[in-house]
């Protein structure tokens, strides 16, 4: 993965006595102290961060972290007290006024939280405002511009007005004004916070479908966790201007940086986010090519369960066997496993969401054996250890 | 109190009114160009026959309401324009329009830009709120004086002191619309790109176009609450009526010919106000 975005040392303060904030900063003075002495207030203290190409990124934070005032810097719509914002390796930073335009135009786009459409133009008009004015003619942008519209799914509403238009519909028109640009890195700022659960669901999964095919670098802004852990492929956590952590939805689940995280994560719905691999423990195992009837009593003994499974030499998983019917083997004095293996087992990939497979959990005693593509045991899902990762205890075998 | 010597305010001003004057070549351009815009409206009116100047503002009526049909109005503007015939009125009629036309496009020519300036500058608008404060505060017999020392008497001098008096609406109300632009839709502008014209003619100046209609609205209502002040430096027209009906203490002829600015008015208003109607359905 190459870094398409990169944020170096990126500081914002706003207020009239910026060089002396800034030295109270350098000299790790907190944000109120600040205040107090200089009368400036510290928008984003030196972020660092990078953005790989075609990635879903989520600053995510509450009102007051510093999200907005970030992805304004990094189009420059805020300029940055101090810092760099490197697209391609270029310093937007250090861009004269015609240069930023240039990138304004040609590198980036951005949708907004109140859609931002211009209610003096029609919606193909809105669409093709970014082509307008960077002078694309007139055939070649309503051409783009119905195709953008087309990719959001919004057919025959191209000479209404937005007003006309429901929420849901007038933020897919925000986002085809994005991608008519057909600029590489979409900006969103807090893009579907002002729609209902429903539509918000929707144009979620819209713009994660585009994605797979689109592959742009993505900038979202989010206040909503459940948001954040649903499209990021990976989240930075913002709190008082200054980034808290940065990784993968499940990093952030399982090893939250410090408390603020943790009780940011307290309310997430995990069954949507924690896949099969995250609550499968370790199977007991027997090998059916050289194990028989007695090892696998022992294995059950050993571990005081009453079934065990049962995988061949390339540890393939076959099947499971239980106590009573191993039982039997043993007093008929046979030495294969093989009559009495049970192959009915629900079985599941490791990235499967757990909220898949949760109505079978609950309704067969049997529990699910998590297999890879070539049908390995990696290990077994029981409902205690679902219910565990549910309510936000620590699971699986590593921990 | 009476050791303290009287500031000599008016001495200044008359030495800085002397100091204009030396300009003159400047003033008469200025009287030129105003007085061919006036004889070029003039020249319009006077050729158009009574009835398709009827037609006229009824056919604009009627087309800028065609949604809502206002036949009331159009029967009050044919009933209006009738009895400002019916009276005599018809030339002074036509001359108080060229007046009111050729001031507010002036205050409208001038007007916009500043308040777009305004609208874009905060120290230009801090600078400038006082001044027209003082435009329009400052009685308007005021602007007589130094108009007939500068552009003589007549036709000229009454749209300079109507376009003094009647320019502020214009120029708050183009500030007020452009810095009513939500500032999301800016940002949405900035953020593609845009550059400060393109910003303007394609988001701010669309958008703002109602507040600024509004301006130019007043500001014709204005100009012609000045015709009759400007009746007392020789310009033409109904106000001069009622000027002269003052001087005879004719109380039946000023309240004809004023009755004549009424409607005229009206119809000026209704027909601005029709204009300025937004074609974006509300949601």
């Amino acid at each position: 993965m190459t870094a398409k975005l990169e944020v170096r040392h990126l500081t914002k303060i706003f207020g009239r006595r910026i060089p002396r904030a800034e030295e109270l900063l350098k000299a790790g003075k907190s944000k109120a102290e600040i205040l107090k002495s200089a009368g400036a207030t510290v928008g984003v203290n030196d972020a660092n961060f990078e953005v790989n190409d075609g990635e879903i990124f989520v600053i995510m934070g509450l009102s007051g972290s510093g999200k907005s005032t970030m992805i304004r810097m990094i189009n420059r719509l805020i300029e940055p007290t101090s810092g760099e914002v490197l697209i391609d390796g270029e310093n937007l930073t250090s861009l004269n006024k015609k240069q930023l335009l240039d990138v304004r135009r040609n590198k980036m786009s951005m949708v907004f939280q109140n859609f931002a459409l211009f209610p003096n133009r029609t919606i193909i008009d809105n669409t093709a405002y970014g082509l307008e004015i960077k002078g694309v003619d007139k055939d070649e942008r309503l051409k783009k511009s119905h195709d953008a519209l087309e990719l959001v799914g919004l057919h025959g509403y191209d000479n209404q007005y937005p007003t006309q238009l429901s929420g849901g519909m007038q933020q897919r028109v925000g986002l085809a004004r994005a991608l008519a640009n057909n600029s590489e890195i979409l900006l969103m700022d807090e893009a579907f916070s002002a729609l209902d659960p429903l539509n918000r669901k929707d144009m979620q999964d819209e713009l994660l479908d585009l994605q797979e095919n689109l592959h742009k670098t993505i900038v979202f802004i989010s206040h909503d966790l459940n948001e954040a852990l649903r499209i990021g492929d990976r989240i930075m956590i913002m709190k008082d201007g200054e980034i808290v952590q940065t990784g993968t939805p499940e990093e952030i689940l399982t090893q939250p940086a410090d408390d603020y995280v943790e009780r940011f994560i307290e309310d997430v719905d995990r069954t949507k986010v924690l896949t099969a691999s995250n609550v499968m423990i370790r199977p007991t195992f027997v090998n059916i090519d050289k194990d028989g009837p007695r090892i696998a009593m022992r294995r059950m003994v050993e571990n005081e369960i009453s079934s065990v499974y049962v995988v061949n030499n390339k540890r393939e998983f076959i099947g499971v066997v239980d106590a009573s019917h191993v039982m039997s083997l043993i007093k008929k004095k046979e030495r294969k496993l093989d009559s009495v293996i049970q192959k009915n087992v629900p079985t599941t990939s490791p990235d499967t969401p757990i909220t898949d497979i949760m109505d079978t959990i609950s309704s067969t005693p049997i529990p699910y054996a998590v297999v890879d593509d070539q049908n390995h045991l990696l290990g077994i899902i029981i409902r205690g250890a679902v219910l565990g990762a549910i309510s936000g205890n620590e699971v699986g075998e590593d921990e | 109190m009476n050791n303290i010597p009287q500031l000599p305010v008016s001495s200044w001003i008359d030495k800085f009114v002397d100091w204009l004057a030396s300009f003159e070549g400047f003033f008469n351009a200025v009287t030129n160009f105003i007085g061919g815009i006036i004889n070029g409206f003039q020249w319009i009116f006077d050729l158009l026959p009574i009835w398709l100047f009827m037609l006229l503002v009824v056919g604009c009526t009627y087309w800028l309401n065609r949604k809502t049909k206002h036949w009331t109005l159009i029967g009050f503007e044919i009933v209006g324009l009738l009895y400002i015939w019916n009276q005599g009125f018809w030339r002074d009629m036509t001359q108080t329009l060229t007046l009111v036309l050729t001031s507010s496009l002036i205050a409208l020519v001038i007007g916009v830009p500043l308040g777009i300036w305004m609208g874009k500058s905060k120290v230009f608008e801090t600078i400038n709120k006082p001044i027209l404060d003082f435009m329009q505060t400052m009685p308007a017999f005021v602007y007589l004086i130094p108009a007939v020392a500068f552009f003589g008497i007549g036709m000229v001098p009454g749209v300079i002191a109507s376009v003094i008096f009647a320019m502020p609406p214009t120029i708050r109300m183009t500030n007020l619309g452009i810095r009513q632009v939500p500032a999301d839709l800016i940002e949405a502008a900035d953020s593609y790109g845009s550059t400060s014209w393109q910003k303007l003619f394609k988001v701010q100046l669309p958008l703002a176009k109602s507040t600024l209609m509004a301006g130019v609205n007043q500001s014709m209502m204005l100009s012609l609450s000045m015709v009759v002040i400007a009746s007392m430096i020789g310009a033409m027209g109904l106000g001069n009526k009622v000027y002269f009906a003052v001087g005879r203490n004719d109380a039946g002829g000023g309240f004809a010919a004023g009755l004549a600015i009424v409607i005229l008015a009206i119809i000026l208003d209704r027909i601005t106000q029709a204009i300025n109607r937004s074609k974006i359905p509300k949601s």
